[in-house]
């Protein structure tokens, strides 16, 4: 496969070759923007009709770089064929072993009217581009590629990230006048890295002493949480910025980071049923890395939300996409108790730059093992945290209430949950959150604004960890009797987690996931009946199972489906 | 050579005109600019699928403002199509056209609209003619041995 991507840095001109497909049905523009990419010297495909583009870019996942489509064609808008390639590319994007570049969906329209624009923005277009359309103006489009891979690498502390980044620079070097964007983002990312390790080593201190103080998130408070997530838009949702608009003077940023690694799970896990059921629209076989599984179980619960829940992928907004990533990474991750690591590292890096670093939302130091760590993101690599539990006969609902999912449905034995069959047990936030103290992996996956989270790179960093501290989590006396469990939990889990992981995997940071509206009220539906007072209880580290049960009332009776599990540990090694 | 000479001299009075009269706008020169050895009848290719599509979005209006309930949304996206089409060529006329066309659609004004699509059906004819002579007049160059001259 042709590698236009970092991991094959060319001589040539980077945008050489740059993969372009181009859906539009006038079939004027279409024969002019193909003559004009031509003249870009990237590779051009035409497609008159959305669903033939659609088709087009699922039978060849990795087979496009950016996508541009008119708004307005007879069978479906733009907006409609983004909300659908969006989750192929992040699919794609897990397919695609060494590809460093997402598609890039960029909106054309002859209006330019603005509330098009936002739109498309909204929907997750990197760029909108107003007919005519100016050579310069494609010529440039390759930078969203580029600029995404950076925005990736960005938040990875390694220093492979940064390898990456100078293999791009000196890709880029060759090439024409018009890349001055690669110096200033690599130094842009450069600097962005320090500031934030820098930010990240003061973390864990902070959360060290926050460990002991107990934050009960009453409804009230996790009202105004979830307002202030709905304002910021869940793509860009970042610890501070949340706080921001919070406006409780008592409340730290950790406080609320942890909280929004703990909560972020279901808004994941919401934006995983929506990525469901636009599969399940689109494409019942979804097929990561070679693994097939149908997205039948998750369709059911993705369809309970309707389709108010619109997956909007944001551009550059890696937490958004991290969020989902990570979410799936969670599930991966249960599934995987003993993940290798080369393979995840393998994962990883083609994902991402050689992301080391997990998801993290301005989270102190994810080692620590801190209640924290216990969240979304960490809890899913702890396989023994699933099997503890599946000991727990807690109720879930809380949590997936704000799903709408009705309680009843989530305390069904042998029925999938109504959030996502496959998913529940692994969406179980109460699962993640059961991640042992031990985990060291910081759960960031679900904010976003932090680093890693958002980009699809981020997600699979995060996997990464996750295993480690599934391995050791798993090594643990008093969890090695869950392993087994885990593994088949993770088995199951895998199944669903196959496509979750995909479009969030692939997700680059120009796609965020955005929550709707509508989405994040149905979650304070929940929080009426819910308290979380355990939530940051970070002194049982060791309760944690119980203890997170009890907050999470999660029902994991339901969850475990060992048939799953195979998936997404399948899943997790696409190369 | 004379003749050659006097091709390229008569081809630069006339696209200037075009622009001079709105016939054509900048979009049509970054057409040209397009037009290389690759493809070099590309101008006449685009211009030629753009009056096809024009025919077709026409007899669309038409028909849709035929009906006894018109239904001025289906006008009104036939138009913005067009619209779009024109531009894509940079047919100044017809998009400018399209553009006052959309306000009576909007309005729901039967009567402006089917003013509006006998302009459009007029200003198509117009261009189409113009667009021929241009091209009869580029290929007699190439056919003398000549180059079509680049305008400025």
């Amino acid at each position: 496969m042709m590698d236009n991507g970092f991991s094959s840095p060319r001589k040539d001109a980077f945008p050489v070759g740059l993969r372009v497909l181009v859906v539009d049905d006038d079939p004027t523009w279409l024969k002019i923007l193909e003559k004009m990419l031509r003249k870009c010297s990237y590779e051009v495909t035409t497609c008159g009709l959305a669903r033939d583009a659609l088709h087009l870019l699922r039978e060849r996942k990795d087979g496009y770089d950016i996508v541009i489509s008119d708004v307005n064609m007879p069978d479906m808008d733009g907006f409609k064929l983004l909300e659908h390639v969006g989750l192929r590319w992040i699919f794609l994007l897990l397919n695609a072993s060494d590809k460093m570049y997402s598609c890039h969906l960029t909106v054309m329209s002859v209006d330019g009217e603005t509330s098009q624009v936002m739109k498309g923005v909204q929907h997750g277009a990197c760029d909108y581009l107003l007919k005519p359309i100016r050579m310069k103006e494609l010529r440039n489009i390759w930078q969203h590629v580029f600029r995404k891979k950076i925005n990736e690498v960005r938040d990875i502390e390694i220093l492979e990230g940064m390898e990456s980044i100078q293999m791009a620079r000196n890709g880029l070097d060759q090439s024409n006048d018009g890349y001055l964007l690669c110096g200033e983002d690599l130094t842009s990312v450069k600097k962005r890295k320090d500031v934030e390790s820098k930010h990240d080593d003061k973390d864990p201190g902070d959360n060290s002493s926050t460990k002991k103080a107990r934050v009960v998130w009453s409804v009230d408070l996790h009202q105004k949480f979830v307002e202030a997530v709905n304002q910021i838009g869940f793509d860009k949702v970042g610890p501070k910025k949340i706080l921001d608009l919070m406006n409780v003077p008592w409340l730290t940023r950790e406080n609320v980071a942890s909280h929004l690694q703990r909560e972020g799970f279901p808004l994941m896990q919401k934006y995983r049923l929506y990525l469901s059921r636009l599969l399940k629209e689109n494409d019942t076989k979804i097929s990561v890395g070679g693994i097939k599984h149908s997205d039948s179980p998750l369709g059911d619960s993705a369809n309970s939300f309707g389709t108010q829940n619109s997956i909007n992928i944001q551009q550059n907004d890696v937490s958004s996409r991290s969020y989902g990533f990570s979410g799936n990474s969670l599930l991966v991750q249960n599934v995987e108790p003993r993940s290798h690591d080369n393979e995840r590292k393998g994962i990883v890096s083609k994902i991402v730059a050689e992301p080391k670093r997990a998801l993290t939302v301005e989270v102190p130091d994810p080692h620590k093992p801190r209640s924290s760590q216990m969240e979304f993101g960490h809890s899913l690599t702890s396989p023994a945290s699933e099997v503890n539990y599946a000991e727990y006969d807690s109720n879930f609902p809380t949590k997936f209430s704000w799903w709408e999912i009705p309680q009843s449905r989530l305390k069904q034995e042998q029925k999938p949950l109504h959030l996502d069959d496959g998913f529940s047990h692994l969406t179980w936030p109460g699962k993640q959150q059961h991640i042992q103290v031990d985990y060291p992996q910081p759960a960031p996956p679900i904010i976003s604004g932090s680093s890693v989270t958002g980009r699809g790179m981020g997600g699979s960093v995060k996997i990464k960890p996750l295993y480690d501290e599934c391995r050791k989590n798993g090594s643990q006396p008093e969890k090695s009797g869950f392993n087994l469990r885990c593994i088949s939990d993770l088995e199951s889990a895998q199944k669903n987690i196959n496509w979750g992981m995909s479009p969030f995997a692939t997700l680059d940071d120009d796609f965020q996931v955005r929550w709707v509206q509508g989405d994040c009220y149905a979650m304070n539906l929940g929080l009426e009946n819910i308290d979380f007072p355990e939530y940051f209880d970070r002194g049982l580290l060791a309760d944690v199972p119980t203890h997170l049960y009890d907050a999470v009332s999660f029902d994991y009776q339901n969850l475990y489906d060992p048939t799953e599990c195979s998936l997404i540990e399948q899943g997790l090694f696409i190369a | 050579m004379d003749v050659i000479v006097q091709l390229q001299r008569q081809i630069v009075d006339f696209t200037a005109s075009l622009y001079r009269e709105g016939y054509v706008d900048d979009q049509f020169t970054q057409l040209q600019k397009l037009q290389d050895e690759s493809s070099p009848d590309f101008v006449m290719e685009v211009a030629s699928l753009f009056f096809v599509d024009c025919e077709k979005l026409v007899n669309n209006m038409a028909r849709a403002l035929e009906l006894q309930a018109v239904d001025f949304k289906q006008v009104d996206s036939h138009v913005h199509q067009l619209k779009g089409s024109s531009s894509s060529v940079g047919a100044a006329r017809i998009k400018n056209a399209c553009i006052a066309f959309r306000t009576y659609c909007e309005s729901q004004d039967r009567e402006g609209c089917l003013r509006c699509l006998q302009l459009v059906n007029h200003e198509y004819a117009q261009l189409k003619i113009k667009l021929q002579t241009l091209f009869r007049l580029e290929q007699q160059i190439v056919a003398a041995g000549g180059t079509i001259p680049v305008l400025q």
